[in-house]
């Protein structure tokens, strides 16, 4: 136990400093993903000329939750691992005591402290454009909330690790995640809250892990109302259903895998 | 002149021979980019479905926006993306030392010398959704003409943008998501103009020129085209295409070469 929080320590310190060394693409990173802030301005635009059952102020706040939680729960382990089974570096990696996921995971944990500082800025920002969107969530909204985005990056993770370690199969496993980001772009909430969307459609998309990544949290965060049991039960159910895949998937690829290059 | 085709000709020869060799992937991205067509036509929906519309723009008009979308994106992901997103690896390995050596213009060289046709789903799909539209609003020939000099125009400022953006790598080495940023603000290209507040609407006329990508372009085709907005794209381009160039050679200037 006192070894794993040293080697968890002297994890998360390494990838701090490493995240923070690359300041610049840091702050590119958190302001490429302007997405939410492009579709509030659509929204809101839209609710003040009509009604869809959400006020123009729900939207903004609405939007700006998705781009606090996306900036949260942004995952990209499916191109690093692609490229250490390619390459041919997961050999390096294996030959340590320690399961090489954990790289990653630090890497994504440590990273979001560096990147917190740049999308705070961001909101402050934002509230002194905007300053009727303003609003306070009280103290269990907050608990709730980083409950949930823990959650979110967690399930977000390992479903991309699992398409990640069909990279032992296919060379471009990346491209599967392409594939599987439309899913989560347009069916989680990125695009719309999805109180708007047509109830066939809501119904369909809850029965997938997208909604409980963005649309979730984000309501928790603005005070929409949400089945908070549900969400949470749902959640750890997939996870541990993608858990369970990707540990039997793990197996099943290091016997496949051949450590090209290396 | 003709040399710079010929050797276009055989840049892009060898890249397709390349490519062929992932046959599946191109299947995934097909896939990919139908799929994502598919979520563009539903989230503009969404604005639709209760009877709202973006001010002057009726759903078949507001189809032709996210088909001129799908059509550009398919473009970069075509020409732009494969060889702009890699001028900043070029800088970073040193290996632009030889692109420079080469007796032809670095700047054609770095823009041209690959194509991906991953983006060719894209520019089907973003076709037919243009003509499905144009169908229904009985668009004329020389409307679907007319509206390619605006496009011209459009593809030119985001060539510009995108390679000087790439270029801006040669004094900040690791910065290669730069490009990442221009992307995601060209998703507002998605929805008209009119979709959007007036903040947003200068921003993206006057800062990021998002509107002279697909708004313009849209409204050429509509036949409802504002003489200066035209022109104004057209004066847009060749600048920023002189500025690019300018940009490039001074750039360079600064350029110290790594691990040589």
């Amino acid at each position: 136990m006192k070894r794993f929080f040293r080697v968890f320590k002297t994890l998360l310190l390494v990838y701090y400093a490493y995240m923070v060394e690359y300041r610049a693409e840091l702050i590119l990173w958190v302001l490429s993903g302007s997405l939410p802030i492009i579709l509030m301005g659509v929204w809101t635009q839209a609710a003040r000329q009509s009604n869809f059952g959400l006020t123009p102020t729900d939207f903004a706040r609405y939007f700006l939750s998705v781009f606090l939680v996306r900036q949260l729960t942004v995952v990209w382990v499916i191109w690093e691992f692609e490229r250490e089974v390619v390459e041919g570096k997961l050999s390096l990696r294996l030959l340590q005591p320690i399961d090489p996921v954990w790289h990653h995971v630090f890497s994504h944990v440590s990273e979001r402290f560096a990147r917190i500082p740049f999308a705070i800025l961001l909101i402050v920002l934002f509230f002194f454009l905007y300053p009727t969107a303003i609003w306070v969530p009280s103290f269990t909204t907050v608990i709730l909330f980083a409950l949930s985005i823990v959650l979110a990056f967690t399930l977000n993770f390992l479903i991309q690790y699992t398409l990640a370690l069909l990279a032992f199969w296919t060379e471009r496993a990346s491209s599967l995640q392409e594939f599987w980001f439309l899913f989560y772009l347009f069916l989680s909430g990125v695009i719309a809250p999805l109180e708007v969307f047509p109830p066939a459609v809501r119904t369909l998309a809850l029965f997938t892990p997208f909604p409980y990544l963005v649309n979730f949290p984000a309501n928790i965060l603005v005070g929409l109302p949400t089945d908070l049991v549900q969400g949470f039960l749902v959640m750890i159910g997939w996870s541990a259903g993608f858990f369970l895949l990707n540990r039997w998937l793990w197996k099943r690829g290091l016997k496949q895998y051949s450590g090209m290059g290396a | 002149m003709k040399r710079y085709f010929h050797v276009l000709q055989l840049f892009w020869r060898t890249a397709i021979a390349a490519e062929l060799e992932y046959r599946i992937n191109f299947l995934i991205a097909a896939f990919t980019s139908l799929g994502g067509l598919i979520g563009s036509l539903f989230s503009l929906f969404l604005f639709y479905q209760t009877g709202y519309t973006f001010a002057g723009w009726r759903w078949e008009e507001a189809l032709i926006v996210v088909g001129i979308f799908t059509l550009l994106e398919g473009f970069s992901s075509t020409f732009l993306a494969p060889n702009l997103n890699r001028i900043v690896r070029h800088v970073q390995e040193g290996t632009l030392d030889f692109v420079l050596l080469k007796p032809i213009n670095s700047q054609f060289w770095l823009s041209g010398h690959t194509i991906s046709p991953w983006g060719l789903p894209d520019i089907i799909f973003g076709a037919i959704v243009i003509f499905y539209a144009g169908g229904k609003l009985g668009i004329s020939p020389s409307a679907y003409l007319i509206s390619l000099i605006p496009l011209v125009f459009g593809l030119a400022i985001l060539y510009s943008l995108w390679f000087m953006l790439g270029a801006t790598s040669i004094w900040f080495v690791k910065i290669y998501n730069v490009t990442e940023v221009l992307r995601g603000l060209i998703e507002a290209g998605r929805y008209p103009m009119a979709a959007y507040p007036i903040a947003y609407q200068f921003f993206f006329t006057f800062i990021v020129p998002v509107a002279f990508l697909t708004t313009i372009p849209a409204e050429a085709m509509l036949g409802r085209t504002e003489f200066g907005w035209m022109i104004g794209a057209g004066i847009l381009a060749i600048v920023l295409l002189f500025v690019s160039r300018f940009f490039w050679r001074f750039a360079l200037r600064f350029y110290t070469s790594a691990s040589s």
